[in-house]
């Protein structure tokens, strides 16, 4: 179990990874040691992977897509899920990986430079592989929202008196 | 026009945060530390099922002390957060804002020649409601040698055998400033020997960052001798939507609800069903605010203690009410000087009453970007005071 202390600088870190122990000791009470020695710490467990940007392509211009792919899959006598999954983790256009519940096994988020790109992917790479039963690829067209930021629209800062009591 | 003004209502001094409201006003690019309301908004979930009501054509009045639903929530809700037990059926009343049952709570206890006991420095309205009510006013100073916490022995200085009511407003505006139950207790005890009752405003108590916020409604034999007042702006950021409640003895609030009858039949019941909802599901925002609350305390305690400033640290509410002293300004003219040189609104300490001097009161609903360009704009104006005085 996490303190609430551990709880706290794991959410600060989150917002704003760019944040020094010493800032961080002021905005929480906690020693810039004890955050220290803390993060070195997740870093060793693997508890952060990565210190990560979020980018919004689309306002470079840049070309990129995304596609959300979901399978179903036959596992293999003594090869499970994992196993599957281990087997995609590997190929660099593939993002994501998650095991779901419901119609399909898997879920896979694939990026690329385009549509073409993408197709390309699974007739070459996806389809062929035989405990493969169904695909389903769906691109996705704009993100409004991720990772609890929204893309678009202005900030929600409503305008509030100069000096109130 | 003037003579037809009654004595009393014209006698009202005019607050002392007007003048700098007109002053800052009509200047650009001000950051103002001068707000006592969130810069959240609403969340989403309460203003959603606001809407949602809307639509479905929840627009009629509600019964005078407010929808059951709310009122039962309500009790609930004082019971689980702060062990107190009132019947909704005829111990809560659902007012407009906690302001209208400060007013409420003045006029069905205030006979003339009666006095109240008001902490200073504190939030404008107590004298000025207490005193449309016809109570004679009397402050009892606070001093930052106590961390801004109500000493009996100032109370037992400023009593005087009319005195009938004593505000208590902790967490307070404008300190932060909060007291424990231990600091509670022998205010508890001077309120029984002096057969006092007592308006405890507590709308920020939610936001109390060390500690368990104690009502002081809760302390032994004070739930009857107590107008336990609280409201929704604050800790759900519903400062627009004018809702808040009182709770006490039936027989004081069954009066105070005759009056609310008269005077202003219902609270608007959109806003009840947002606080009913802000009950139900508000909780995790709620939270996440206080959190974040917490974080720009210590960035602004940090930053005046820096300047070289002497900063109390206020461990409620959202205000730090540093010491100017050192900068031999008093505060009126540091909050003047301040706005002018630097551009940055703060409210002084003494419009907050007497015991304010020396103190400006900054608040931290702003976002850490303003609160850090507003501390860089400060320490620049200080560090030119200290060395000139």
């Amino acid at each position: 179990m996490l303190s609430e202390d551990d709880r706290r600088l794991l959410h600060l870190l989150s917002q704003d990874c760019r944040m020094t122990p010493e800032e961080i000791s002021i905005q929480t009470g906690l020693t810039p040691d004890y955050i220290n020695k803390k993060i070195k710490q997740w870093e060793k467990d693997k508890v952060i992977l990565k210190y990560s940007i979020l980018v919004n392509y689309e306002q470079l211009e840049e070309d990129k897509v995304t596609a959300q792919i979901d399978l179903k899959v036959a596992p293999q006598r003594g090869q499970g899920y994992d196993k599957i999954a281990q087997r995609f983790q590997k190929f660099p256009e593939i993002k994501s990986v998650y095991l779901m519940s419901g119609d399909f096994d898997l879920s896979l988020l694939v990026e690329g430079k385009n549509m073409h790109g993408i197709a390309q992917f699974v007739s070459d790479k996806l389809s062929p592989l035989d405990f493969i039963e169904t695909t389903s690829t769906r691109f996705i067209l704009r993100r409004y929202k991720q990772d609890g930021i929204e893309f678009y629209g202005e900030e929600e800062r409503p305008k509030r008196l100069m000096i109130t009591p | 026009m003037k003579h037809y003004l009654s004595p009393l209502a014209s006698g009202l001094k005019p607050s002392g945060i007007r003048k700098f409201f007109d002053l800052a006003s009509t200047m650009e690019d001000v950051i103002s530390l001068g707000v006592g309301e969130p810069d959240f908004a609403t969340p989403w979930v309460i203003r959603e099922s606001a809407i949602f009501s809307i639509e479905q054509g929840q627009t009629m009045y509600t019964s005078n002390a407010g929808l059951i639903e709310l009122r039962r929530e309500l009790s609930k809700y004082m019971a689980k957060n702060q062990g107190l037990n009132y019947n909704p059926d005829n111990e809560i009343l659902v007012t407009v804002g906690a302001s209208e049952a400060l007013d409420l709570a003045f006029r069905t206890l205030i006979s003339p020649g009666d006095a109240v006991l008001v902490p200073d420095p504190s939030f404008v309205s107590y004298g000025g409601c207490a005193t449309l009510a016809g109570a004679e006013v009397k402050f009892v100073p606070c001093r930052a040698e106590h961390d801004f916490r109500l000493q009996v022995e100032d109370l037992q200085m400023a009593y005087t055998p009319n005195c009938k009511v004593l505000v208590l407003s902790y967490p307070n505006n404008p300190t932060g400033a909060i007291m424990t139950r231990d600091d509670l207790l022998p205010i508890a005890r001077f309120v029984s020997e002096n057969d006092l009752i007592v308006i405890s405003d507590e709308i920020y108590s939610d936001l109390t960052y060390e500690g368990e916020h104690t009502a002081f409604a809760n302390l032994p034999y004070m739930r009857n001798r107590t107008l336990h007042v609280h409201g929704f702006s604050k800790a759900y950021a519903m400062t627009g939507w004018r809702i808040g409640y009182v709770a006490g003895h039936e027989d004081i609030i069954q009066v105070m609800t005759r009056i609310h009858q008269y005077t202003i039949m219902c609270a608007p019941i959109m806003a009840q069903i947002a606080a009913l909802e802000g009950l139900k599901s508000g909780e995790s925002a709620k939270n996440n605010m206080v959190l974040e609350y917490d974080r720009r305390r210590r960035i602004m305690v940090h930053g005046f203690r820096e300047m070289g400033l002497t900063c109390f640290e206020p461990l409620g509410a959202f205000y730090v009410f540093p010491d100017i002293t050192a900068t031999g300004l008093s505060s009126e003219q540091f909050a003047e000087e301040l706005l002018q040189e630097e551009k940055v609104a703060v409210v002084p300490g003494n419009a907050f009453g007497p015991a304010g001097e020396g103190h400006i009161r900054c608040s931290y609903a702003y976002s850490t970007e303003q609160l850090k360009e507003a501390l860089t704009r400060m320490a620049r104006f200080v560090s030119k005071r200290i060395k000139k005085s």
